[in-house]
């Protein structure tokens, strides 16, 4: 055991993960005989106890369509779910209610700004700024605006670490610049952005930035004032919430200034055959039934990780990062893809002779499931000239005995292929 | 389940060393696989003599199954016909996807070890790329890239 760690007071004492752990029922499991170790959070993480029974109560005893009827359960359901956005915006700290959609995940968030915001004020030759290791959702909805209307994407580089390469986001300024779109927190290499200096460098230019948060929003605390972003989409899956709900928050000046993004209930003032106005903030952007029973899921997970401390939640996932990194290190052949100064929890690495597709299906046999593959960063896999990693991320619900499961497994790999 | 089922000693083997790993300069046909959801890449080289495959390889990076499943399909085309290869095809997608016995087991030699992954089904198209790549070639030359997803 490395010294450091045994002197490390921010070392797993005063966070009890086993305590955490057992709020979450699927983590009881076992799979192939072996006790489960889930290490595939940045795929989409686990819900405890509290976001299931949320989503059940909500089914069991309120559910009605929200801002439509004047009956009782209408009224309960409209509460919950207008209920669920307010926890939403004390979580990430946002100014009005107003600058709270919801929506199907970051993904949708993505598409809402390029469509709504980019498409009818970008002009051809336009150019939005966006990184080597952005997620595909990050990258093709931009894609599109550039088939749509001709808008230019300039990418700012990775270096072989996993950093964005110094100085060459700010060569990328040029007066035709629109928009920055950046990931908060890389997904495949685990790499945290200075996304606040960047902004900073963004608004000199008088240029707006989109941070893609979802895989910052369940792992360290976001306030989006004090970020200063313009744009911030995460998703709830994988902030311990259910599948399908999201949050897009925007500023509202430049909401307010947006067209909307769907048409249909719920998003109008009024409907006439000659014209039809639109509801006001964030209903003009929420158009048809919403997700009612996920937004009261996020809710409570949002209450759940607010229990627990997301100042803590970061301080032990850095501290778990660190010992996993060690302990990775320790394997023979491993390389570890993403070695960038300020991380999340994300331990991305390959196996010399060995592919990441065998890897996966050699330690899920020890009950350790993984994610392999591109982590739908295909860019980052063509930087590392590599076809895919296998990849271990973390929650605070993982331990150092879930790290040992993984390099004991490993192991197993090694013995596979000897 | 056994690992050992899956990654059988044949398997890892032409993993390590994979046969006809190469291109052929003067091929006659050359088709590209891919499998989206791993990344798997590969593309198959055919020189065809008449109906004769006279020459048969593969290039590319995949797991030990994909690899493999094309070392192994290279290693028992050469020197057959397009329709044995054709039928070859039927009776490996029947293998590899269906329960079932094949009726002649012996008669499909190493290729059997490959039966492994109907036990798991994400690995299944791993083991099929090589020859959906084989018989799109086979039937369709000039196509796009095939796609196992
Ligand atoms: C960095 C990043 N951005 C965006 C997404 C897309 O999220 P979703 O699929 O929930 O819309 C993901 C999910 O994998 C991600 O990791």
């Amino acid at each position: 055991m490395n010294a450091r760690h045994d002197r490390n007071p921010l070392l797993m004492p005063d966070f009890d993960a086993p305590h955490w752990r057992r709020d979450f029922p699927i983590l009881q499991q076992q799979v192939h005989g072996k006790p489960l170790v889930y290490l595939d959070n940045a795929a989409t993480s686990q819900k405890p106890q509290a976001v299931i029974a949320a989503v059940a109560g909500y089914y069991e005893k309120l559910n009605a369509n929200v801002h439509r009827g004047v009956h009782q359960l209408s009224e309960l359901a409209t509460a919950a779910y207008e209920g669920a956005r307010e926890k939403l915006r004390r979580f990430v700290n946002a100014a009005s209610l107003k600058e709270i959609i919801f929506v199907r995940g970051a993904t949708e968030a993505i598409n809402l700004v390029a469509q709504s915001y980019g498409r009818g004020r970008f002009q051809g030759g336009d150019e939005i700024i966006l990184s080597e290791m952005e997620h595909h959702s990050n990258i093709v909805p931009w894609q599109l605006l550039h088939e749509q209307m001709g808008a230019v994407l300039k990418i700012v580089p990775i270096t072989d670490a996993g950093e964005l390469e110094p100085g060459a986001y700010e060569k990328l300024f040029t007066s035709r610049t629109r928009l920055v779109a950046l990931a908060h927190v890389s997904n495949a290499l685990g790499s945290i952005n200075p996304v606040k200096k960047m902004i900073v460098h963004a608004h000199q230019h008088g240029v707006p930035v989109l941070l893609d948060g979802a895989q910052a929003v369940p792992h360290l605390p976001v306030d989006v004032r004090d970020l200063d972003c313009d744009f911030y989409a995460f998703s709830g899956h994988k902030m311990f919430g259910p599948t399908g709900i999201g949050v897009l928050y925007a500023k509202e000046a430049l909401l307010a200034e947006m067209p909307p993004y769907q048409g249909g209930g719920d998003m109008i003032r009024t409907v006439r055959f000659t014209g039809s106005t639109w509801n006001e903030l964030p209903h003009k952007f929420e158009a048809g039934t919403p997700n009612i029973a996920g937004s009261i899921g996020l809710g409570a997970a949002v209450d759940y990780l607010e229990s627990i401390g997301m100042l803590s939640i970061q301080n032990y996932e850095q501290a778990l990062l660190e010992y996993g990194t060690q302990r990775l290190q320790t394997v023979k052949n491993l390389r570890l893809v993403g070695t960038a100064r300020h991380k999340a929890g994300v331990l991305s690495f390959v196996m010399e002779g060995i592919h990441p597709h065998d890897i996966g299906t050699i330690v899920d046999q020890e009950g350790v499931a993984i994610r392999t593959g591109h982590h739908c960063a295909m860019p980052v896999m063509e930087h590392f000239r590599i076809p895919a990693t296998a990849r271990a991320s973390l929650a605070f619900y993982n331990t150092r005995e879930d790290i040992d499961a993984l390099v004991q497994a490993l192991e197993k790999v090694r013995e596979v292929f000897r | 389940m056994d690992l050992k089922e899956l990654y059988k000693d044949v398997i890892v083997d032409h993993n390590r060393s994979p046969r006809n790993f190469r291109k052929i300069p003067d091929a006659t046909r050359i088709q590209e696989g891919f499998n989206p959801l791993c990344g798997d890449k590969l593309t198959v080289y055919l020189k065809l003599d008449g109906e004769r495959i006279s020459d048969l390889s593969f290039e590319g990076s995949g797991c030990a199954i994909s690899v493999a499943s094309a070392s192994l399909m290279s290693e028992r085309l050469k020197g057959k016909t397009v329709m044995e290869a054709q039928q070859l095809f039927d009776r490996m997608h029947a293998l590899l996807t269906r329960e079932g016995m094949d009726s002649d087991p012996e008669s499909l030699g190493k290729l059997a070890v490959l039966s492994g992954v109907r036990e798991y089904p994400s690995r299944v198209k791993c083991a099929t790329l090589c020859w959906h790549t084989l018989k799109n070639v086979l039937e369709h030359p000039g196509n796009p890239p095939v796609s196992t997803e």
